[in-house]
């Protein structure tokens, strides 16, 4: 259900890269850090795609798209940003939910893990709701950010998804998700697995409410996630070249003991399977959801009168 | 001749034990009738202690062998002896038969019902026509098809699981293995009618659940529920899968664990050297706890029963277990 490939955040914005501790860590540990905090080195970012330097400040003017049209991975301050007219938006409080349920520990225990994320995202867990208007129309917005623990699904993030669908149902308005996750979040044992099914309980109140959920498959979206409320939307959409999979790509070839081919659980391996409906761009996402939105509402409207 | 028993690291006391019981049986049939009858009876009485206290005391690991030991009874056989009229059903309608899931309809005493479950095969033949219980697309939108007709026809749904997790393979992702279970999941959580789910073995992850959001959830004594096997789990955390044994005990997966969580509500009792040892009174075991949720829940209207399985599942993890 987690796959294991996909652990490290690639550097963006709001994960810091995890690099491998070369000659000077090892002399003198420290050094990188105080050199990288007022070196130039900031202004430059790497793009996971092609290993081109891009210079940040074009960077973020294009979204965080790279010149190759590679979407980086982003948290939820920025898609926010992105994603609601103007930026405008209101944003909604996680709730609180128990750390840490099983006490567990593996090469570091899971409350330092939790703490690290919390001080490096200043997100409480995986998952953020905001509400405010997306072309137009008014929706809450959901967004699984992969900087913190991979995206990883655990009891926090299943309870911010049923507070969303909660909110959206309040709110008489839709339900968009930008997922990014690895799957489920080991460190929770079977009750990360149980957020399968409360997710997809969340999505049947909305289905009750007739109100749409639409959700926008990011890079990486894989594992439980995918296999619970990442493919069970009204409106699939991706984010180009977003791996996208069931099971790791590791896992697969070492079970058919093959090579998996370019292009295999990609966004656009998706469409062409017919499991996503279209491949949008990070630029053109705000008009297309609003249009898609803004139909099946005006459909939705008619119905009740 | 060596004794064909198949048994589990933490069992080899017990099966050199027995190993000396039948030499000195074949030792007693050439000395002359009831030479070592004594001495052959205290050894047997002392092996079944054995075989309790193991089994008494079993930790999580030891617990996982057992809930995949292959002598443990499998779907066909809970089938064989819990359900009359068995009429297995084949296929999706869409692309193709999987045998890792096997359902069909049946009388579970007295009860029209559809039943279902992950069948992983006793031997090499049955395990490739079944691999291994690992399904495939074409099994979850099976389990959707049955779960559709048990609607249209006010059936109770059985379920039995038992598989280590959805097969990940290249045609499993092509054909929308994330999407097919996903919607057996939802499946089971729009069911108008009652669902019982029981763990026999292995509850592996995904392919677990999706035939698992029940009205209530059961797990056999020794029967584990995971969100990853605990081999994976160590080579994804601790990148050595020499881990898995803490894996298996830190993940909570074994059933005491898993009920004091919330996540089942009942444990059905194995006998005392576990289900293996003795699959009939096992099999009627979990028939007859089955046969008590079922009968509570067999009044409720649809609504009722879908706003029933939606509590429990939005409860697990919030009491703080």
């Amino acid at each position: 259900m987690s796959m294991a490939e996909i652990k490290t955040p690639a550097s963006g914005p709001s994960g810091q890269p995890e690099r491998k501790r070369g000659w000077l860590s090892r002399i003198a540990p420290g050094v990188r850090k105080i050199a990288k905090r007022e070196s130039p080195e900031n202004l430059w970012e790497k793009c996971p795609a092609t290993g081109e330097m891009i210079y940040r400040p074009d960077l973020e003017a294009s979204l965080w798209v790279t010149p190759a049209g590679h979407p980086m991975r982003i948290g939820p301050d920025l898609r926010f940003a992105y994603t609601f007219d103007d930026g405008v938006h209101e944003e909604i409080e996680a709730p609180t939910s128990l750390d840490d349920p099983l006490h567990f520990t593996d090469q570091k225990s899971y409350k330092d893990r939790l703490a690290a994320a919390r001080k490096s995202t200043g997100e409480p867990d995986a998952m953020a709701i905001a509400y405010g208007k997306v072309g137009g129309v008014p929706a809450v917005v959901l967004v699984q950010d992969f900087a913190f623990m991979g995206g990883s699904l655990g009891v926090a993030a299943g309870e911010t998804f049923l507070k969303a669908a909660e909110e959206a149902v309040r709110r008489d308005a839709p339900l968009v998700i930008f997922t990014a996750s690895g799957g489920a979040r080991m460190q929770e044992g079977t009750l990360s697995l149980m957020q399968m099914a409360r997710t997809t309980i969340a999505i049947q109140t909305l289905k009750a409410a007739g109100l749409p959920y639409v959700v926008v498959l990011t890079d990486p979206t894989t594992g439980g996630v995918l296999a619970s409320y990442a493919m069970l939307g009204d409106v699939h959409i991706a984010e180009p070249s977003a791996t996208i999979g069931f099971a790791g790509r590791r896992v697969i070839e070492e079970t058919i003991r093959e090579t998996l081919p370019q292009g295999f659980q990609t966004a656009e391996f998706l469409v062409e399977r017919g499991m996503v409906d279209r491949v949008v761009t990070r630029k053109d996402l705000p008009q297309v959801l609003g249009s898609i939105l803004g139909t099946l509402m005006m459909g939705r409207s008619r119905k009740a009168a | 001749m060596e004794v064909q028993r198949h048994y589990l690291e933490f069992e080899r006391p017990i099966g050199e034990l027995e190993a000396k019981i039948e030499e000195l049986s074949r030792l007693s049939d050439t000395a002359g009738e009831g030479a070592f009858d004594s001495e052959i009876s205290a050894m047997r009485a002392r092996m079944e202690e054995m075989r309790r206290e193991a089994y008494a005391t079993l930790d999580p690991w030891q617990k996982m062998q057992v809930a995949r030991h292959p002598d443990r009874p499998h779907f066909t056989h809970y089938v064989a002896g819990l359900i009359e009229n068995f009429e297995e059903l084949h296929g999706d309608r869409k692309f193709a038969d999987d045998q890792a899931i096997v359902g069909g309809l049946g009388r579970f005493r007295g009860e029209p019902v559809v039943v279902m479950g992950h069948e992983k095969g006793h031997d090499t033949t049955t395990r490739i026509k079944h691999n291994f219980g690992m399904a495939r697309p074409e099994g979850y939108r099976k389990a959707v098809r049955l779960m559709d007709l048990a609607e249209r026809f006010n059936l109770p749904v059985l379920t039995f699981v038992d598989t280590a997790g959805a097969y990940p393979g290249v045609g499993g992702e092509e054909r929308g293995q994330a999407e097919a279970i996903a919607r057996s999941t939802e499946r089971c959580l729009t069911l108008g009618t009652p669902m019982v789910c029981t763990i026999t073995g292995e509850g592996g992850s995904g392919g677990a659940i999706a035939l698992a959001a029940g009205n209530r959830v059961m797990m056999l004594e020794h029967s584990i529920y995971s969100v990853i096997t605990p081999e994976g789990g160590a080579s994804i955390l601790f990148r050595d899968r020499e881990q898995a044994p803490h894996m298996a005990a830190s993940m909570k997966i074994v059933a005491d664990d898993l009920k004091r969580l919330g996540v089942v509500d009942r444990v059905i009792p194995e006998p005392p050297g576990g289900a293996h040892s003795d699959p009939q009174a096992a099999i009627a075991a979990a028939g007859d706890a089955i046969e008590q949720e079922l009968k509570t829940l067999l009044g409720l209207s649809p609504e009722a029963l879908r706003a029933q399985r939606a509590q429990r599942f939005v409860a697990i993890g919030r009491a703080g277990g």
